[in-house]
């Protein structure tokens, strides 16, 4: 018994080294062993104890092959990646430095630096549910820190963000000191002067194919004379607008904004790409790049959505002139802040700060001829915020620091939606405005504080689906004339009746000459 | 997204500016667990928010064991109370269609109302009837949340396996597309009943795994360039953000399962997309 008991160990042993010699056979392909794949996955179990092992074992033995595979040395040697988020972080590196300077510089700087607490603002944003994230914030906050030592900036804030279907647009707005900042006006008309002479060469070249046999007609068509831009510091061009890509990334200076450029603006709707020189694909075209359109919806959106809460500006004393033409303001002193319930409950308490553009694209109305004032006019059918009656001229728009509740609603859509922060802790909460008109802006207050925002794609909410304006009627080729106007061909009879008057006239003819002759022989 | 991971989460997703407030952040983590046990779901979904015009529709949605049949979606008004959004039906989905014009009020009874003349009949017993369609705002929040899901639902391949027998699952061993994958608009997928899927010949199949190709992808929509593709937060997160709907902001960290999207906005189809491009 003993025996056969020690035979069957035996033979048990034995098959068990023979089927562990098979589970060592290495695979063919990765040469690899079940066995010591096993010992591996159940050492890592043992290791591990993940709930449910027999599940997750699939799973487990999957990661256990890869992360083999990973251990391999590579016989290439590693490439650094200089990956996209590698150049962006080395760049936004230098956001993190501190600015080497003297101690005694330093505190001066402190007090006198144009730069905007971006933290506080973000605070407070945050509180409305708006915002990019801290870290973001923070960086945008060094971004314009960034800004303010490299321009000599008098005033600085962050305007908000326009998103891209590519990147996106920080803007920052700043303002000039009189007279500085515009050494880069003078580069613009030199541009314009290039486009036409490129175009006045095709023409000439378009021209030489055409034989001279059948000139083709000139065209009539005069444009109206454009509307003239408004000077820096004044008008749409009050402030300038810098704009980047990412926090540290160069900020790059955008032009200032023309008359057609805004009236063009108006009757688009265009996303943005992200790239500034990129042309604007429209109908009806739009003159000039990206750059120039981000400025006109900069401008647009300034003017539809910066408020503030009543009296915290004023009017300046020394300005006697009426109200409509005042374009400047100071900061009240005597404000003392208004309670947050009745900022949120009522929008006679919000005034507009930035002025209202005009459909000639201007904040100030000017007279260019009379005719094309009335062509603008029909173009701009778009307005801004409150539907001026079909008057002539001058277009007077609404003065500054009116009130919110005067604006005009757009298909039943009350323009602004006023809240406060939190129901639940009333007495700490901030009011909160957010604009219909365009989707993305916003404006807080709390205390003697206020600000605005604007986070979105640039596109005002038009309330029904977009149509283009229709293409004008074409110009008719050629003055009509008796040569190429078409009449009906001469009956049979008419012809006849041609033909006998014809002949009569030549029998008449002839008579006189015969008698002339014969005069002629008499003599 | 995920309502576990609703913290970090808004923030990678907050690049359009819309996030949420401290407050509606903690209120959401305490009353989505309460949710979760509540309807006895499997997972709580933190959906998005739609902007009324006097106060907002914050959604969530429930799934169950399958993740793609019998979601139910539900809107709160404050974060906490929630309930229960009708099923969108195909003639309710019409009807809204016809009926709902501008922005959503924030009221959910409020009633939009349409009328038109419509001929009926034929010949000449044709007579013109009036027909008004009236709807209310919830039956119209109930099917623009299944319309964004249904255009612009978006899922990293490979996040969600289908098994053989048709169920639907958060594949386990998912571990991010690889950083030069997650810059290709084709390794996203729209999380719905595949439409475009059944079309394809056997040629263009024969690449697909069925265990994860089981959607249809985002680089075949039309129009073409209704995606935003981007890398953000220093190139780290792959932010994908729709078009079409405005305000529908996708996610994804490469090389971690994390993925989701969220939509914040004000609740329109953007119909002017085809003037944009």
């Amino acid at each position: 018994m003993e025996m056969t008991e020690e035979a069957l160990n035996n033979e048990r042993l034995q098959a068990a080294a023979r089927f562990k010699a098979f589970m060592m056979q290495n695979s063919t392909k990765t040469n690899f062993n079940l066995y010591d794949h096993l010992v591996r996955l159940l050492t890592k179990v043992m290791d591990e104890r993940p709930e449910n092992a027999v599940d997750v074992i699939e799973d487990m033995s999957r990661e256990l092959k890869g992360s083999i595979l990973q251990e391999k040395q590579d016989t290439l040697r590693d490439n650094p990646s200089s990956s996209s988020a590698l150049l962006l972080a080395e760049q936004q590196k230098t956001l993190f430095k501190r600015a080497a300077s003297g101690e005694g510089d330093h505190e001066e700087e402190l007090v006198d630096s144009p730069l905007p607490n971006v933290a506080e603002l973000a605070f407070f944003f945050e509180q409305a549910g708006v915002g990019l994230g801290k870290e973001e914030m923070q960086r945008i906050f060094l971004a314009l820190k960034q800004l303010v030592d490299t321009q000599c900036l008098q005033r600085c804030r962050i305007w908000g963000k326009i998103l891209g279907t590519q990147s996106n647009y920080l803007v920052a707005e700043g303002e000039f000191r009189e007279g500085e900042g515009e050494e880069e006006e003078s580069t613009e008309p030199s541009n314009e002067d290039e486009e036409r002479e490129e175009e006045s060469q095709e023409d000439k070249d378009e021209a030489e194919l055409v034989e001279a046999a059948d000139p083709p007609p000139k065209s009539t068509y005069k444009p109206p004379p454009p509307v003239p831009k408004e000077e820096n510091h004044t008008g749409v061009n009050k402030f300038t607008y810098f704009v980047c890509q990412e926090p540290g990334m160069p900020w790059v200076r955008l032009p200032v904004v023309t008359p057609a450029q805004l009236t063009a603006a108006r009757q688009i709707r265009s996303l943005f790409s992200g790239r500034l020189d990129v042309p604007v694909v429209s109908f009806p075209p739009f003159p000039g790049n990206e750059a120039n359109y981000l400025r006109a919806q900069i401008a647009r959106i300034s003017a539809g959505t910066h408020v503030s809460p009543l009296g915290f500006y004023q009017f300046g004393e020394d300005e006697g002139e009426d109200e409509g033409l005042r374009d400047s303001f100071e900061e009240n002193p005597n404000f003392e802040g208004i309670h947050v319930n009745e900022m949120a409950e009522s929008l006679n308490l919000w005034v507009h700060h930035v002025q209202h553009i005009l459909t000639q694209g201007r904040c100030v109305w000017v007279n260019i001829t009379k005719k094309s004032a009335d062509d603008v006019d029909e173009d701009a059918e778009e307005e801004e915020k409150e539907e001026e009656p079909d008057e002539p001229e001058p277009e007077i728009g609404p003065p500054l620091l009116t009130p919110l509740s005067e604006d005009a609603k757009i298909h039943d859509t009350p323009p602004w939606s006023s809240m406060i922060s939190s129901y639940l802790i009333p007495q700490f909460s901030i009011a909160v405005l957010r604009s219909n008109l365009w989707p993305g802006a916003y404006a807080y207050a709390s205390g003697k504080n206020f600000g605005n925002v604007y986070i979105g794609w640039g596109l005002k909410y038009i309330g029904e689906a977009y149509t283009p304006i229709m293409l004008p009627p074409p110009h008719s080729e050629y003055p009509s004339g008796p040569e190429i106007t078409e009449a009906q061909d001469p009956s049979v009879e008419e012809e006849q009746a041609l033909q006998a008057a014809l002949e009569e006239q030549t029998a008449a003819l002839e008579e006189t000459e015969d008698l002339e002759e014969e005069d002629d022989d008499d003599g | 997204m995920d309502s576990d991971s609703l913290h970090y989460s808004v923030d990678l997703a907050a690049g359009n500016g819309l996030t949420l407030s401290s407050e509606q952040r903690a209120a959401l983590q305490t009353s989505l667990v309460i949710l979760k046990r509540s309807y006895k779901f499997s997972r709580v979904l933190f959906w998005g928010k739609i902007l009324g015009i006097k106060c907002d529709y914050f959604i969530a949605q429930g799934v169950e064991e399958d993740e793609m049949k019998k979601k139910k979606s539900l809107y709160s008004l404050n974060c906490l109370d929630w309930h229960l959004l009708p099923q969108a039906t195909e003639s309710m989905t019409a009807d809204v269609a016809l009926a709902a014009q501008g922005r959503f009020t924030g009221d959910l009874s409020h009633e939009y109302e349409h009328t038109e003349t419509r001929t009926e009949g034929e010949g000449d017993e044709a007579t013109e009837v009036e027909v008004t369609v009236k709807v209310n705002e919830a039956s119209r929040l109930a099917t623009t949340v299944s319309n964004i899901d249904k255009d612009v639902s978006v899922v990293p391949r490979g996040a969600f396996t289908k098994s053989p027998s048709g169920k639907v699952q958060i594949n386990r061993s998912f571990g991010g597309l690889h950083p030069t994958e997650a810059a290709k608009l084709r390794n996203y997928l729209h999380f719905r009943e595949p439409v475009n899927l059944k079309k394809k010949s056997i040629l263009e199949m024969s690449d697909l795994n069925p265990a994860l190709d089981f959607l249809d992808p985002l680089s075949e929509d039309i129009p073409k360039g209704s995606w935003s593709l981007q890398l953000e937060r220093g190139g780290t997160v792959c932010v994908l953000r729709s078009l079409l709907w405005l305000g529908l902001t996708f996610f994804h960290v490469p090389q971690t399962p994390q993925h989701g999207y969220i939509y914040m906005g004000d609740g329109l189809i953007n119909l002017d997309l085809p003037f944009m491009l």
